[in-house]
């Protein structure tokens, strides 16, 4: 009896999700627990990080000039949020519901642009806003303006950078959601009377809302974190938490800061879940 | 306004908008590609000094450059493989079998989707340079799988979901054993699925930029070449490899895609 | 006489709180087409699943032709399972589905090759060899899957309610085939269905499990004759039952009263006092329209059901239990709203022991409500 489960349970278990089970914890939960620890570690003379405790770090997290980046990452994150919901939603529904045979080709064309590297693509912007870019060029050949605008580092362009980075990710879920809503449910509420917007207020949105939220998830963190595209398009201007931790990390070698910096990230991630979750929100559908 | 004009200026607005949303889109890659013919030789590379094939040819001899593709190709294909792999098994188990702790691993799961990268990458750089282990092509590759496997997982129990477990007891019921109704029963009826999640670990790996950037060590992957290239500006070559790439993918698709419909056909 | 080739002994399964199947003795003899009959949660399948391996007994033990099994994984068993859904291998032509068994005891390409032939050929599925799966229709699924599991030439087959998933006509003609098959080939069949018509068609002895507990393994016609318990008599054919105790005994004749008035009934080993139910079926329900000696019901004619050539009445008791009598058309039967009297001849009845209790603990309940 006794070998006969080892053999039918126990030991396939193992075999099978003993690896990713091994994998996971070593090489995610070891190290997220690893810069906690290290959060409250101090440095020696030689910048090294010495397990010495401090809540000097945590200190160093309300400093006027990082709390000022907290809140320019929140509103860049949310501003990107937003655009790309307002831009997605009408984009995702109207080749969502296109005749069959586009409607792949429409997706397909959204994803396309990702195989390029996504930091080429983001120079690409560089050089198509700077000063002596194609924009201006062409302004200025069109006596439209008469001094090269100032397009590049500030706020805008990072959101405009972040924007093009993360809209697939709002697209996929939402096209999912809209594909998913059953045609009928639109005509039940038009023959029940609906004009179009109460349609779109009373069915529409309902039941594509969970694409909303996935997609919100899927577009907010990252834009936390996503330092090169302040870096490249913001020039130093527009820094997001995600620069304050590359910064502890690389040259500024203040590794228990940046775990600190770090911790910031984890609690906001961890706070944006659990709404997720209390909003109905599908773990799953986050992955895919 | 009649109906149908109402209807086709509707239209009309939605071609609109969904061509601009593209152009948005493709707006940068065309920069990319129109800049890879570009003949100016003094940086930032930025000025249109007349129309050139030779970054084509010169790219060839941009060792670094070539070597960086190169890593990412490789790093690409091993962690994709080991990925594939581990998730597979995983995914498979975890949907099979009761075993305690369950809850666990699926937590474990969510963090590399949901977390930012950047927080995965120091939390991985701060391991690897505390158990010393070089930061090489090694650590990368581990940062990728980590990266990649709940993608894996994600996509294989997508297709699990919809699977009869009576197959398997078909299998064993006519004489083979586990390991055999693994292989030949399990793993081929998941095979969609599988390629899902390997395609996107493929993808994943390839792009990423933010953990690569911590974990890296001396091996420069092609992401991390283009971001060095970036402080002094982006050469026409490496415009030249990304055009290049994105020729070669696009082909790809286009040929598994056309296949794939043959396929269902018949 | 017949070997046994399948001893089930002590068998129990429990899953958590949940018992499924009880202290179950079974001896499936050689050849024989046995089913395993009962609603569904009952256990048929649960005991079919524990002599295929997929399952271990909580208890008990299993033999397949003398030889514990317990220990036996499914694929080291020389039995075989026709599954419910089928279960064929999406991604393999049926060729390469019916070839699997033989492919997994590495025999000959070319034996492979002709017995995959003479088996297509059994199940009149020749042709089909290069489809897949998703390409057949319910009916050829379902050959695939016999042939499948006929291949490996098993010394018992089991089958799970194969025929669940076909509509009528197709199943009718399933039940046939599966016998003809059965008796051809002289394999045991063990064959798990809730569908008592089924079951009487097809089976040499049919096994019924009542809530994890065996009931009754007998013959077809012993069963619909002679049921051992109440819930055989009810599961198997439509029949009027009534709960009560034994008023006397006189030789074999019973006087029994149950709560609408007083009966008779025929059988022995029953002692006064003891808790009964008698079984009446509808066509042999009888009716008077003067009291007749010995039986005290009266009940009114409520309804007319017409199915085909018969027609059944319904009349009500006075506790508003319904009784079904059952006539060919165009034999006599009551009046609508007459009042009739109920009666039968002691020997077309049945008489059961009561192992509830039933009729005392309802007559308690009334009392105390």
């Amino acid at each position: 009896m006794k070998k006969h489960q080892w053999r039918a349970n126990t030991l396939p278990s193992l075999v099978t999700v003993g690896p990713v089970t091994l994998w996971l914890l070593f090489f995610v939960a070891v190290p997220l627990i690893y810069v906690g620890v290290m959060s409250f570690c101090s440095l020696d003379q030689y910048y090294n990080v010495t397990f010495q405790f401090t809540l000097d770090n945590y200190k160093r997290l309300f400093d006027v000039n990082y709390i000022k980046i907290y809140g320019q990452s929140v509103l860049i994150a949310f501003l990107t949020t937003i655009i790309c919901i307002l831009v997605a939603y009408p984009f995702s529904f109207l080749i969502a519901r296109t005749k069959s045979k586009k409607k792949m080709i429409l997706y397909m064309l959204v994803i396309i642009p990702f195989w390029t590297n996504s930091l080429i693509r983001i120079y690409g912007w560089k050089t198509f806003l700077g000063t002596t870019g194609w924009l201006n060029t062409a302004l200025q050949f069109l006596h439209i303006t008469s001094e090269p605008l100032e397009l590049l580092f500030h706020r805008g362009t990072t959101v405009l950078g972040m924007v093009y980075c993360l809209f697939p990710f709002m697209v996929l879920p939402l096209y999912t959601a809209i594909e998913k809503l059953d045609g009928s449910l639109l005509e039940a509420s038009a023959d029940l009377g609906a004009k179009g917007f109460s349609t779109f207020f009373e069915v529409i949105l309902p039941l594509t809302a969970s694409g909303i939220f996935s997609g919100s998830i899927m577009v907010f963190i990252p834009a936390l974190g996503y330092f090169f595209v302040a870096d490249i398009l913001g020039g130093g201007n527009s820094d997001v938490i995600g620069n304050l931790i590359e910064r502890q990390f690389q040259s500024g070698n203040n590794w228990p800061l940046g775990a600190a910096l770090s911790i910031i990230l984890i609690l906001i991630t961890l706070l944006l879940v659990k709404i997720y979750q209390k909003l109905g929100g599908d773990m799953e559908s986050l992955g895919v | 306004m009649s109906r149908q004009g109402k209807r086709k200026t509707k239209k009309g607005i939605g071609i609109a908008f969904c061509t601009c949303v593209y152009l948005f889109l493709f707006l940068p890659i065309l920069v990319i590609v129109v800049n890879s013919f570009n003949a100016t030789t003094s940086k930032p590379y930025l000025t249109w000094k007349g129309f050139t094939f030779d970054w084509y040819v010169r790219l060839f001899d941009n060792g670094a450059l070539l070597s960086s593709f190169g890593n990412t190709i490789i790093i690409a294909v091993v962690s994709t493989l080991l990925a594939t792999m581990i998730g597979t098994l995983g995914a498979f188990g975890m949907y099979k079998y009761k075993f305690k702790g369950k809850g666990v691993i699926d937590g474990l799961l969510y963090i590399p989707v949901v977390i930012p990268e950047i927080v995965l990458g120091i939390s991985l750089l701060s391991l690897f340079t505390n158990v010393n282990i070089p930061r090489g092509m090694l650590t990368l590759i581990l940062a990728h799988v980590t990266f990649s496997v709940p993608f894996v997982i994600f996509n294989v129990r997508a297709r699990l979901s919809g699977y009869d477990n009576s197959i398997e007891e078909a299998s064993m019921d006519l004489g083979a054993n586990r390991v055999i109704t693994f292989f030949e029963i399990t793993l081929p009826v998941l095979a969609p699925g599988i390629a899902g999640g390997a395609l996107l670990a493929f993808t994943l790996s390839i792009d990423d930029v933010i953990i690569s950037y911590f974990v890296n060590g001396q091996t420069k992957t092609y992401p991390l070449k283009v971001m060095e290239s970036i402080k002094s500006g982006v050469a026409p070559d490496v415009n030249a490899l990304s055009t290049l790439i994105l020729l070669g993918t696009i082909v790809l698709v286009v040929l598994t895609q056309s296949d794939f419909l043959k396929k269902k056909k018949a | 006489m017949a070997r046994p080739i399948v001893e089930i002994n002590g068998v129990n399964k429990i899953y958590g709180s949940n018992h499924v199947v009880k202290d179950l003795n079974l001896v499936v003899e050689e050849g024989e087409f046995l089913t395993l009959l009962g609603s569904s949660g009952c256990g048929k399948t649960t005991t079919l699943r524990m002599i295929a391996g997929f399952e271990e007994p909580t208890s008990g033990s299993i033999k397949v032709e003398g030889e514990a099994i317990e220990e036996k994984e499914p694929f080291e068993r020389n039995v075989n399972t026709v599954f419910q859904s089928y279960a064929l291998f999406p991604h393999k032509t049926i060729y390469d589905n019916i070839a699997y068994g033989l492919k997994m005891k590495k025999v000959p390409k070319d034996e492979i090759k002709k017995r995959v032939h003479e088996m297509m050929e059994l199940v009149q599925l020749e042709g089909f060899e290069k489809r897949y799966p998703s390409q057949l229709s319910g009916g050829q699924k379902q050959r695939v899957a016999i042939a499948r599991a006929l291949i490996n030439r098993p010394r018992v087959l089991l089958l799970d309610e194969p025929l669940g998933a076909l509509d009528l006509k197709l199943r009718k003609q399933m039940q046939l085939e599966l016998k003809r098959l059965q008796k051809k080939l002289n394999i045991t069949f063990i064959y798990v269905t809730h569908d008592q018509e089924e079951a009487l068609t097809m089976s040499d002895r049919i096994a019924i499990m009542n809530a994890g507990v065996l009931d009754q393994v007998a013959a077809p016609t012993e069963i619909y004759e002679h049921p051992a318990t109440k819930f055989v008599a009810t599961f198997i054919g439509e029949t009027n039952i009534f709960d009560g105790s034994i008023r006397s005994i006189n030789g074999e004749s019973l006087s029994i009263q149950i709560e609408n008035g007083d009966v008779k009934a025929t059988g022995s080993e029953f002692a006064a006092g003891e808790f009964i139910n008698v079984s009446v079926r509808p066509e042999k329900m009888k009716y008077a329209l003067d009291p007749v000696e010995g039986f005290t019901l009266i009940a009114t004619v409520k309804d007319y059901v017409y199915v085909g050539s018969v027609v059944k009445c319904i009349a009500v008791l006075p506790n508003g239990n319904e009784l079904k009598i059952e006539r060919l058309a165009g034999q006599p039967l009551p009046q609508l709203g007459e009042q009739i009297f109920p009666y039968w001849n002691e020997k077309d009845v049945v008489v059961i022991h009561n192992r509830d209790q039933i009729f005392y603990q309802a007559v308690d309940n009334v009392v105390l409500g």
